[in-house]
């Protein structure tokens, strides 16, 4: 019984963390039509960047939430600068996007490993939320919980963005129609670079908000990314409810299927994702079919 | 007579001027100074770049020490990066053996990738010594020009399984690994040991390579009073951390990369208590060992772990074979003969040997892991000697028995 209990609570816990992965992806193939293979570098990079501040760094020692803003500003401003002087010069070229992306994240690869070294660097859970909580027969960290918590106010933030703020507004006309939007006259070559630096920061947010429970070590940009990918495929690109929809399917079949049928873990992960592709390739919520 | 030039005289001048060229002076009897070729095949980008860089600082070390010389030789060191795939080893290798002539190859990493060259560098005649742990390679399959110093996947868990029996007295235990062929052969190992010895392994479970969470796992484990893990590179950190958060407090016991000392730096807290066996430790009071862990320290400011003393050994072992063969290395056959006989009693691991098939006899060390002077250190709490690749089992029924695979030893319903 605490079996299932643990697998669903940790399914949807879970489901938070890729939730905070994937909506920067799903924003930037959405609107941008880019799909960024550089996302899961950038999520490295955020926990890289915030795990050493949280560690330590040139004698400054930060909060984790500190630290966490700091990184997110840090990564957010690399995204931007790769979208006006790399990805700008690309446009409407998806071959050649997903290419350079695809260049960035190894190099980014190599200068993590280059500056911080081939080991695991360890994030202490905040002192606040450290200890588990207990929920009936179920005794669950209180850490993981703290995730679903944040990842519900971020999607919150994010609505109250795009439905209520003008940039919101046009970034949903981008998505819908960039023609269109352009006749209109919004400035959709500005838009990008905003949409791609809060991409951006959202995927560093992530990063070192799993820190605590994925730690940081080369190779978790590979091991990331392909999940982000099915979350927006799955869920559809472009559409913050089909990210948070399709982050909790995908972490509960990352959690029943891991547990249920280890030997074909992959398999179960990607098999809806393929389903999805050919029998509704928007996805559930999507409006862009890719 | 004019001092005309005639063709003739042309002629004959260049033919005597070819003729001393070509005539060879005798040559006096000093040793032609042909440096001893050294080449690493390690990782140094990707995710098993970890292990790789710390192999190549355990080789440097060793050769600083020796200021680059081998039984009167210079040694010229040649390091590559396979980047971690099979492909990229093999033509790395090649570089090495057919461009640059390297009289030996140490490394590679992983085991894919040494079985990847295995035909390569026998046929070829090239000595290699890894870290590799591939069972076959020094047992149902062994290639001669192959020498283990450190261990085979089950070497460290057979003596591990002993001490869980023995002295942890657990009875009921779960194994985790990685799933693939370094999991199947540690557990398998710690397994049978396990077993003769009185206990039963209740569950055994193989999340894949890359597993960001390993709750899905976490859950299964209860009802047990110990769990053996065998997790390697980063992984036994996420491991441990994810263990701990999942409230377990069942005892853990690992082999040689699941509580290495190089990862020291990097467990929390979480790992306290953990106990490891490994070829290496730390703390050894070997003369050696103290260099060793000074120079490490001086040079790349951290403390060595498996990676790094497997490769230091390795030097040591070379070095000791060129003296064998009086710094000859151009009959392979006989170098590779020359080290396979080495005998040390004064290394970073102890005293080794090498059985007949090319894989090391020494000792080995269960280590608990624990707190002083708000450092975390690994403390060795018992040592193995002389244990070979096959414990305490006869050798043939050993190598009759199938290779640790997912499946066997199966469980014991």
């Amino acid at each position: 019984m605490t079996f299932w209990l643990v697998l669903t609570v940790n399914s949807i816990t879970f489901g938070g963390l890729l939730f905070l992965l994937s909506a920067g992806f799903s924003l930037i193939f959405g609107l941008m039509r880019i799909p960024n293979l550089t996302h899961g570098s950038l999520f490295m990079l955020g926990a890289y960047i915030g795990a050493s501040f949280v560690i330590g760094v040139f004698g400054v020692r930060l909060n984790f939430w500190l630290a966490a803003v700091l990184a997110t500003l840090a990564v957010a401003l690399l995204g931007a600068l790769a979208e006006r002087l790399l990805l700008r010069r690309l446009p409407g070229e998806q071959l050649a996007q997903v290419l350079v992306t695809l260049g960035l994240s190894f190099m980014a690869a190599d200068f993590c490993l280059m500056v911080w070294g081939g080991d695991p660097l360890s994030v202490e859970t905040p002192a606040a939320l450290t200890g588990f909580a207990r929920l009936g027969i179920l005794v669950f960290p209180n850490y993981r919980l703290a995730i679903i918590v944040i990842a519900i106010i971020v999607a919150m933030g994010l609505w109250l963005l795009l439905e209520r703020t003008r940039l919101g507004a046009m970034i949903r006309a981008g998505v819908d129609d960039p023609d269109m939007a352009r006749v209109v006259g919004i400035r959709v070559s500005q838009l990008f670079t905003i949409v791609f630096a809060l991409g951006a920061g959202l995927a560093a947010f992530a990063g070192i908000i799993g820190g605590p429970i994925l730690s940081v070590y080369p190779g978790l940009d590979q091991d990331m990314l392909p999940l982000a990918l099915v979350v927006v495929i799955l869920g559809g690109s472009g559409s913050l409810l089909g990210s948070f929809v399709g982050s909790i399917i995908v972490g509960f079949i990352y959690n029943f299927g891991q547990a249920l049928l280890p030997e074909l873990a992959y398999f179960v992960l990607f098999l809806p994702m393929l389903l999805v592709l050919i029998l509704r390739p928007q996805g559930l919520f999507g409006r862009y079919v890719p | 007579m004019s001092r005309k030039l005639t063709r003739r005289q042309v002629m004959a001048g260049t033919a005597a001027g070819v003729a001393a060229a070509a005539f060879k002076f005798p040559t006096p009897a000093i040793a032609q100074a042909k440096p001893f070729k050294l080449g690493l095949l390690t990782i140094k980008t990707g995710p098993l770049a970890q292990g790789g860089i710390q192999m190549e600082q355990g080789i440097v070390t060793f050769l600083k020490e020796k200021n680059y010389t081998f039984a009167g030789r210079k040694v010229e060191f040649i390091s590559a990066d396979c980047g971690g795939t099979p492909a990229g080893t093999k033509t790395k290798a090649q570089e090495l053996i057919e461009r640059d002539n390297v009289d030996t190859i140490v490394g590679p990493l992983a085991a894919f990738e040494l079985l990847a060259i295995t035909d390569y560098i026998r046929d070829h005649k090239t000595p290699c010594l890894s870290l590799a742990a591939a069972e076959d390679m020094t047992q149902r399959r062994p290639n001669p020009y192959f020498l283990r110093a450190s261990a085979t996947s089950s070497q460290a868990m057979h003596p591990m399984a002993d001490f869980a029996a023995k002295e942890l007295k657990l009875k009921r235990m779960i194994t985790i690994s990685e799933d693939f062929a370094f999991g199947y052969e540690q557990m398998g190992g710690f397994q049978q040991t396990f077993e003769d010895n009185g206990g039963k392994i209740l569950k055994k479970l193989w999340p894949p390579i890359v597993t960001p969470d390993y709750t899905p796992y976490l859950a299964q484990i209860s009802d047990c009073d110990g769990v053996c893990q065998g997790f390697a590179g980063s992984n036994p950190l996420r491991f441990l951390k994810q263990y701990a958060a999942a409230g377990l407090k069942f005892p853990v016991v690992t082999g040689e990369t699941g509580g290495d000392d190089a990862l020291l730096r990097s467990f929390g807290d979480d790992a306290l208590g953990l106990y490891s066996c490994c070829p290496y430790t730390l703390d050894l009071n070997s003369a050696s060992n103290k260099r060793f862990v000074a120079a490490m320290n001086k040079d790349y400011g951290v403390d060595p772990g498996f990676y790094c003393a497997g490769l230091y050994v390795n030097g040591m072992v070379i070095e000791a074979g060129l003296q064998k063969t009086g710094g000859k290395s151009d009959d392979k056959a006989a170098l590779m003969a020359a080290m396979k006989s080495v005998s040390l009693a004064d290394t970073p691991r102890g005293p080794i040997k090498f059985d007949h098939l090319g894989n090391v006899i020494g000792d080995f060390y269960v280590r608990h892991l624990e707190k002083a002077n708000g450092k975390l250190i690994n403390k060795t709490v018992k040592t193995y000697h002389n244990v070979s690749q096959f414990w305490t089992y006869d050798e043939k029924k050993f190598l009759q028995q199938p290779v640790y695979s997912r499946d066997y030893p199966p469980l014991k319903s």
